[in-house]
């Protein structure tokens, strides 16, 4: 008797996770994303612990230096000091461009603060070769209009972009789980009451409820942009863990937990839960893809983070009207990085799906 | 069928009245007060009261919802708190210009994925797949921020090919100078996307037995691939296509924004930025019911294509 059960006790067979990771680990594509991704979230974390990019305001390079390695034009780095506007980019319209006065140009609007701009620069100009270092005329992936490095800005607003996208994620799949469980577990008038909640919040496009919500909050923030995202993004996810709880509720497993007299949170939490773990997991990632692109874009309209934090979407609003000076290095910087991380985090919730279901083609 | 068509408008009302709710809750209660929100807009201080008045401000909250409510079904939510123009004028002179640029973006869109789809589904496994199908992912994560300003810098402001923003008043002067960039934009944003989708709606039936039958039959390829295969995606390929429709609505946000077409889209956010309240409240209402009857209407179509499908 005891010997059967010692040997079915070197038997165990490897558990859901265990086999997912293995059949993960075969996937090159997906360990290739996995990488990726890994390596943005520790940029990330490093950004956040200042341990890299910290200093990324500081104005290191001359008003929009150009990539070192598209810098044909540039002029020799010996003569790059600050306040000589040493480089007078040429635009399109083959108007030399003044660095200091291009917000007045833009807009063609008489700035108010046109004469306490002007005090201050003279202030800064007078104060200037003492306090200026040198700046470098080329910098690896540019400079901003500030003359600030584009490479440190992009991992400054990856702090921000992918923070917000993996925060909100986590909200909007913790509100459908939930939500879900209780409508699949419990069914009749639950589920009717949560169905109707869904179906009103599915009929409202979501990118005009977040615009909705966005004109009545008035406060910027990280918080306000992850709270709208959450509380908006819930629907897909309750959709499928109801349909999961719905299907497992009935399963023998837990009508033997019933039967033993496990209680109903119990059964919902510990018993079915486990076992819809990987629906959840595969939301929550599909989640972060669409909220930092949601972000992206919602910062770039102006209902994002507050115009002080640098976000990917900040960053390309900047661009906007830079490409129209020629400058296109933050808009090529931004757009690849972020172009990089989503398609990792893709191809990686393409990976994770497949290892994780594989009766699904 | 005109029982279940009852049934579903019947279904429609509790939706309804909870859309109702939630704008109401948003608006007023999170919203708060308007004065405070008009304060440094309306400098005329008997216009805010004008205001607060129509909206039942100093009433109890279930007035101020029977007011909204009374708005919602007489289809009158008053004018606009920025240039005072009435919201119903608003709405009817915006929905032109936004459907000349979305509709055309949807049917080439349509049209194109799915033939696409089929070709590639046709070579499945062979490089022109993988190739058209990494394209396709690294496509899709490229920003359709990045996608707007690089075309609009390129296409319009270097090349001139195409005006860099603006409307006309022509029809034929819109739609084929104004909208045919936001078109192309709309297309390079929207094709990926659904291109690699209808694939995988495509193979899920290229590999079933009535495929085989027609093959061993000595039907060609083509007639396979167009006629009975085709046929048969097309249910989950309509489902994806009516689910885009409401989103005709609203335009692409960003497309009539960057290219200045006086759209529903653009009003949103020009509403969004001034905090003109009525708009978006209007706006929201009439985008919730569109998209509840699209539903309907998208469900009475899968019963057209596919007569399995049992309406109860």
């Amino acid at each position: 008797m005891s010997a059967i059960a010692m040997t079915r006790e070197h038997e165990v067979s490897p558990g859901l996770w265990a086999l997912a990771w293995r059949r993960l680990r075969s996937d090159s594509v997906a360990m290739v994303s996995l990488s990726i991704v890994a390596f943005f979230i520790l940029m990330m974390v490093a950004s956040a612990l200042g341990l890299v990019a910290n200093n990324w305001s500081r104005e290191i390079g001359i008003n929009y230096a150009p990539p070192t390695w598209f810098a044909e034009d540039a002029p020799p780095p010996s003569a790059a000091t600050a306040n000589v506007p040493e480089v007078k980019p040429q635009d399109d319209l083959g108007v030399t461009a003044q660095p200091g006065d291009k917000k007045e140009e833009e807009s063609g609007v008489v700035d108010p603060l046109a004469d306490v701009l002007k005090e201050v620069r003279t202030e800064t100009e007078k104060a200037g070769p003492a306090v200026v270092e040198a700046r470098a005329a080329t910098l690896p992936f540019g400079a901003d209009k500030w003359g600030r490095d584009v490479l440190r800005k992009v991992i400054k607003g990856s702090e921000t972009s992918i923070f917000v996208g993996l925060a909100s994620a986590v909200v909007a799949v913790f509100l459908g789980t939930i939500l879900g469980a209780l409508a699949g577990f419990y069914g009749k008038w639950v589920d009717d009451f949560l169905n109707w909640f869904y179906n009103i919040f599915t009929s409202i496009p979501y990118l005009l409820l977040i615009l909705a919500i966005a004109a009545v909050l008035n406060k910027k923030g990280m918080f306000t942009i992850i709270l709208i995202l959450g509380l908006t993004g819930w629907t897909g996810t309750f959709r499928l863990i109801r349909g999961e709880y719905l299907k497992h509720k009935e399963r023998e497993y837990v009508r033997a937990a019933d039967a033993i007299g496990a209680s109903q949170t119990r059964r919902m939490f510990v018993h079915i839960f486990p076992n819809v773990s990987h629906v959840v997991l595969v939301q929550l990632s599909i989640l972060v893809v669409a909220f930092i692109k949601s972000e992206v874009i919602l910062s770039f309209l102006g209902f994002g983070v507050p115009v002080d934090v640098v976000s990917w979407g900040s960053m390309l609003n900047e661009a906007q009207s830079e490409m129209i000076l020629g400058k296109w290095w933050q808009l090529a910087t931004a757009g690849t990085t972020m172009a990089i991380l989503v398609t990792a985090f893709s191809l990686f919730t393409d990976g994770l799906r497949d290892a994780l279901d594989p009766k699904l083609k | 069928m005109m029982a279940y068509i009852i049934r579903r408008l019947w279904q429609m009302i509790p939706t309804l009245l909870g859309v109702i709710l939630l704008v109401f809750v948003i608006f007023n209660l999170v919203g708060g007060d308007p004065a405070y929100v008009l304060a440094g807009k309306i400098s005329n201080q008997e216009q805010i009261d004008n205001i607060r008045k129509q909206l039942g401000v100093d009433q109890p909250y279930y007035v101020q919802l029977a007011i909204f409510a009374k708005q919602v079904v007489t289809g009158d939510f008053g004018s606009s708190w920025s240039t005072n123009e009435r919201i119903s004028s608003i709405l009817s002179t915006r929905l032109g210009p936004s459907l000349m640029v979305m509709v055309p973006i949807l049917i080439l869109e349509t049209i194109l994925a799915i033939g696409f789809a089929l070709a590639v589904a046709y070579v499945r496994g062979s490089l022109t797949d993988r190739a058209v199908m990494i394209v396709c992912t690294a496509g899709m994560s490229i920003s359709i921020l990045v996608y707007i300003i690089v075309f609009q810098y390129w296409l319009a402001y270097k090349l001139g090919w195409f005006p860099v923003q603006g409307w006309g008043n022509g029809f034929w002067e819109n739609l084929l100078v104004y909208s045919s960039l936001p078109i192309l934009i709309g297309l390079a944003v929207t094709i990926a996307p659904n291109l690699r989708l209808y694939r995988t709606f495509v193979l899920d039936e290229i590999n079933q037995d009535y495929v085989r039958t027609a093959r061993a039959k000595g039907l060609s390829d083509n007639k396979i691939l167009w006629v009975h295969v085709l046929r048969n995606a097309s249910i989950p390929i309509i489902t994806h296509v009516m689910a885009g429709l409401p989103g005709l609505l609203i335009g692409a946000f960003l497309i009539e924004r960057f290219f200045s077409i006086p759209g529903i889209g653009r009003e949103v956010i020009l509403a969004v930025e001034r905090s003109d309240f009525p708009v978006v409240k209007a706006i929201t209402i009439y985008v919730a019911v569109a998209t509840m009857a699209v539903n309907l209407l998208a469900d009475l179509m899968y019963r057209a294509v596919d007569p399995r499908v049992q309406l109860k």
